[in-house]
């Protein structure tokens, strides 16, 4: 049952969405693809390093990349870069496995002066823990999946 | 039913002090500011305990500014952003006069200005210090994400301002008067975007504005000036609109503390916000305006969003308040 409010809510907020101003989508989208391209290419070109350089093979190697992705995306936020790129790049920056070193190493940062235990190590995964929780789950789920499958099949 | 509130013995504002931030310092009514900080942690440990600091040197100077001694100030009305407005009330350790806390978001700056006159009006109290203060870090760690954190801020959010500003109100002594004063009421058209403070708060600045109009049988072109607090660009445009549709155009007077307070409004997207954005305007610029006889009346209406952060994650909307006060030599 619609109510008088309702009505004169939605009138207002319709009104509200005609005259915010709009993010422009094409240029957040660029500013993403570019920076978000530049972060992969940068850490193709470790992970070429060190195949050719120092023989490295499979899981290891994926394992020594991300090692030095993290690495650069943690150092860049304790140095005040990261988020002046994020503010830039957007989803750019926060999707590559650098933006999560960010959302840890950010709060762990920031909750310092609450002592190590319940500030730093409490509040370090505040912003990173649903990917945890959401990751850790689904590859669950699939492993339920993959076992039932080899079962039946 | 009345909320419009027209002071007999008019208290004066006997003396102000402002301490603002590295931004604010830098933008463009700085030369208006008493203390501008470059170092936004005031030589603290944490940002919370900045903030303290600077209201504790807002209060003091604004006494010494008065020219009155501590002794004789009765109470100090003050709020602040945090979480159990601590920034003001560990401020307050320092003083031997009373404490009265306050919450109105951004409007607490007004909230205290209205109950400081009707305490001194009313006789019982001589000399009361209103203050109020934000900063951006303090805040942001509270509400929103860390500072280091890579995200973009949507076009529509506002950058809480860095400042205390202070005033002492007086039953005696030389100073603009605060007249009259409108207690608003908590207007909420269902807003949910919390990035888009302007369009939840208008709608409270134009239900206080009209009613203040009608009950102190003034319009628009009375005053001088119609100051909101941080409406943002968005948010003045939507107050504007929504006082022409009921018949009152403030366009002519209207400027907002938001807009004020930065230089370049590009990065700061809709401008200032904050407890500290109409304390730290009105308290400086416009205090210093009034005395000068630039301006002789001023109608000061500071908004506040009155959310939490776990009220936007349950899918509440933003209820606004909006106090009015109006100040005249």
């Amino acid at each position: 049952m619609k109510t008088l409010i309702d009505c004169q809510n939605k009138n207002y907020l319709n009104y509200v969405k005609c005259i915010s101003p709009k993010t422009n989508q094409k240029r957040s989208l660029l500013h993403a693809f570019w920076v978000g391209g530049l972060i992969c290419s940068i850490g193709q070109t470790f992970r070429y390093l060190l195949e050719f350089g120092l023989n490295l093979k499979g899981d290891e190697l994926s394992a020594y990349v991300s090692m030095i992705m993290i690495f650069l995306g943690g150092l860049l936020t304790g140095l005040g870069v990261y988020d002046r790129i994020g503010k830039y790049a957007g989803g750019g920056s926060i999707v590559p496995i650098t933006g999560f070193a960010n959302s840890v190493v950010s709060p762990a940062i920031e909750f310092k002066t609450e002592g190590f235990i319940y500030g730093t190590a409490a509040k370090m995964f505040v912003v990173a823990g649903p990917i945890i929780v959401f990751g850790v789950a689904s590859s669950v789920l699939v492993g339920i999946l993959y076992f039932i499958g080899f079962r039946v099949f | 039913m009345n909320r419009t509130i027209i002071f007999k013995n008019k208290p004066s504002i006997i003396g102000t002090s402002t301490v603002a931030g590295p931004k604010e310092s830098s933008g463009s009514i700085a030369d208006f500011f008493d203390v501008k900080l470059s170092d936004d942690k005031y030589g603290e440990q944490s940002f919370e305990k900045a903030e303290s600091k600077m209201v504790f040197t807002a209060v003091k100077n604004s006494i010494i500014n008065a020219s009155i001694k501590e002794s004789e100030i009765d109470a100090m009305l003050a709020g602040d952003l945090l979480n159990q407005i601590v920034a003001t009330t560990f401020a307050a350790r320092n003083f031997d006069f009373g404490y009265l806390g306050l919450y109105n978001a951004c409007a607490t700056f007004t909230e205290s200005l209205v109950l400081g006159a009707t305490l001194i009006d009313s006789g019982h109290l001589n000399n009361v210090v209103c203050v109020t203060s934000s900063h951006f870090s303090s805040a942001e760690r509270q509400y929103r994400y860390p500072l280091e954190l890579g995200c973009t801020r949507p076009p529509q959010s506002q950058w809480t301002v860095t400042g205390a500003g202070a005033c002492v109100l007086s039953h005696n002594g030389y100073g603009p008067k605060i007249s009259s004063a409108t207690i608003g009421r908590i207007i909420d058209f269902g807003v949910v975007d919390a990035n888009n403070m302007g369009a939840a708060m208008a709608p409270a600045a134009c239900d206080t504005l009209l009613s203040h109009f009608k009950q102190s049988k003034t319009n628009p072109f009375d005053y001088d000036l119609i100051v909101t607090g941080d409406l943002g660009t968005l948010g003045s445009r939507i107050l504007k609109d929504l006082l022409w549709e009921k018949g009152f155009d403030i366009d002519k007077q209207h400027v907002d503390c938001g807009e004020l307070i930065y230089s370049i409004c590009e990065c700061e997207y809709q401008g200032g916000s904050g407890a500290g954005c109409s304390s730290l305007v009105f308290n400086s610029y416009l205090y210093k305006k009034l005395r000068k006889n630039e301006f002789n009346k001023i109608l000061l209406v500071a908004t506040g969003a009155l959310l939490s952060s776990l009220s936007a994650q349950q899918g509440e909307s933003i209820p606004g308040i909006a106090h009015a006060v109006v100040v005249e030599n």
